[in-house]
């Protein structure tokens, strides 16, 4: 098990390789179909949200808020992430992220992406969202609550011990492509 | 609050909060059969943590509580408008309680009321029997696995696909290569062969209220149905698509009318959060017992 703490470094990404299994410490930023698609036409981070050295995290969290107004997380797992394939690689670029979790891999534009600049796809276990909630020991703030609704806002997010599996790293390699061409080489010869 | 609200607001909280004993079961012998030390292993052993802990702490075992589907059955003289209202409000209160996501969007403004009300949200089907029951089911289904589900149409000639059972066998099949992990593995089928778009579609969803361990009593569904789970588990496709031995957990398999024109396969996909529950109410439309 390797633990990366956030902002991380190029050489601390550069060092995965598919297949580790890691756990992510620190701040991580939620954000999906309506973020990418927002942040790909030009749109501005909010103040507060720096990504540089950061993590951008799948998700459509189930939040409620407390009497103090504070925000609690109830359910947090990952969302699938090939629906962000049109937008991602740019904003790994433009931003400078490290990591990108989510579920059910990416394509080749994002594979080229951390490669290019230096970031992996990390696959968190879909559907798992009490174990993933309870790794979440803050929520520190929400951003686009408003604009787009609390699954596709930004929300801020305090981790420890957050697990996920490197699926495509900084190297060009991908689980995924490996694991659909021996399964497509393993039906065909059972049809 | 009427017996009737109450009993839909508990109907939801344990839909979305615990899975079936044959889903659970399903689970644990697929934990059994991967290899120690993989990723696959790891992945169902946070599975079965997640389980344990949404049952505990009541809470929704996944964050995207899905498309609301309720079947009901019931006699003749009904009041279906009530019912239906009632399963409007009992949406209403479950997702104020965080037991449902704020997960209905409107498609045109793109805006989310955070009631989780809308048109079609939540689908409730009706069914008159003969019987003096009123049974109440309801299917949670998230849209991770909604997405990757499919529609053939036969004869479909890059899969050499024609319109007969071998045909049908190689676009379910074609379907689950496509999938790979992004349903949320390992998944469970749901087929009809035959029918319209609309109603192979709908068909195909029903299926996920059969259990797992049961068997289609026409036998040449039932031998498709083996036959698709057996050779779909020695693909190597895995748990989230890691890789590994339980690539589905479960294929249902039905059959529907066609015009001579159309052959169509709908394939549904259901991610392992199988959230399916259902209960019998009592006259004082209490819950009398649970389905699943």
């Amino acid at each position: 098990m390797i633990s990366l703490t956030t902002p991380i470094t190029e050489e601390a990404v550069r060092a995965l390789k598919v297949g580790d299994e890691v756990q992510i410490n620190g701040v991580i930023f939620t954000g999906r179909d309506a973020v990418h698609k927002y942040l790909h036409e030009g749109g501005e981070l909010p103040p507060g949200v720096d990504l540089k050295g950061g993590i951008i995290y799948h998700c459509g969290p189930v939040m409620m808020k407390q009497a103090d107004g504070s925000w609690n997380c109830t359910a947090a797992g990952p969302t699938t992430s090939i629906r962000e394939e049109p937008y991602q690689a740019e904003i790994i670029g433009h931003f400078g992220v490290r990591g990108v979790i989510g579920k059910g891999g990416m394509g080749d534009r994002t594979l080229a992406g951390c490669k290019e600049h230096g970031c992996v796809y990390l696959h968190a276990i879909g559907g798992a969202a009490q174990v993933l909630a309870e790794c979440v020991t803050r929520v520190r703030g929400v951003y686009f609550l408003e604009k787009f609704g609390s699954p596709e806002a930004i929300w801020e997010l305090e981790v420890s011990e957050f697990p996920a599996v490197v699926t495509m790293d900084a190297h060009g390699e991908s689980l995924h492509r490996e694991v659909f061409a021996a399964s497509e080489a393993a039906l065909q010869s059972r049809l | 609050m009427s017996a009737l609200l109450e009993s839909l607001i508990e109907l939801i909280r344990r839909a979305s909060a615990e899975l079936p004993d044959d889903v659970n079961a399903a689970l644990v012998r697929s934990l059994e059969q991967e290899k120690k030390g993989t990723i696959a292993e790891s992945a169902l052993k946070i599975i079965e943590r997640n389980i344990e802990l949404a049952k505990r702490k009541s809470q929704p075992i996944c964050q995207d509580t899905g498309s609301v589907i309720f079947y009901v059955d019931c006699p003749v003289g009904f009041d279906q408008i009530e019912c239906e209202a009632t399963a409007r409000e009992a949406v209403k209160e479950a997702t104020r309680k965080g037991f449902l996501r704020q997960n209905s969007v409107d498609s045109i403004t793109g805006k989310n009321d955070g009631t989780n009300l809308g048109p079609g949200a939540p689908t409730v089907h009706f069914h008159q029997h003969r019987e003096s029951t009123i049974e109440i089911r309801l299917i949670l289904k998230g849209g991770g696995c909604e997405n990757v589900g499919a529609q053939y149409s036969l004869p479909a000639e890059s899969l050499h696909a024609n319109r007969d059972l071998d045909g049908c066998r190689r676009v379910i099949l074609d379907a689950v290569l496509q999938a790979q992990g992004r349903g949320c593995g390992p998944g469970i089928l749901g087929v009809c062969i035959g029918g319209d778009r609309a109603t192979g579609y709908e068909f195909s969803k029903q299926q996920f209220l059969r259990k797992l361990d049961d068997r289609n009593p026409d036998p040449k569904l039932d031998a498709l149905e083996q036959d698709i789970l057996k050779t779909a588990n020695e693909l190597g496709i895995g748990p989230m698509g890691f890789g590994g031995k339980t690539t589905l957990l479960g294929v249902k398999i039905c059959a529907a009318n066609r015009v001579p024109a159309s052959f169509f396969v709908s394939i549904s996909y259901m991610c392992w959060a199988y959230r399916r529950q259902g209960v019998v109410l009592t006259a004082g439309q209490t819950i009398g017992s649970w389905l699943y």
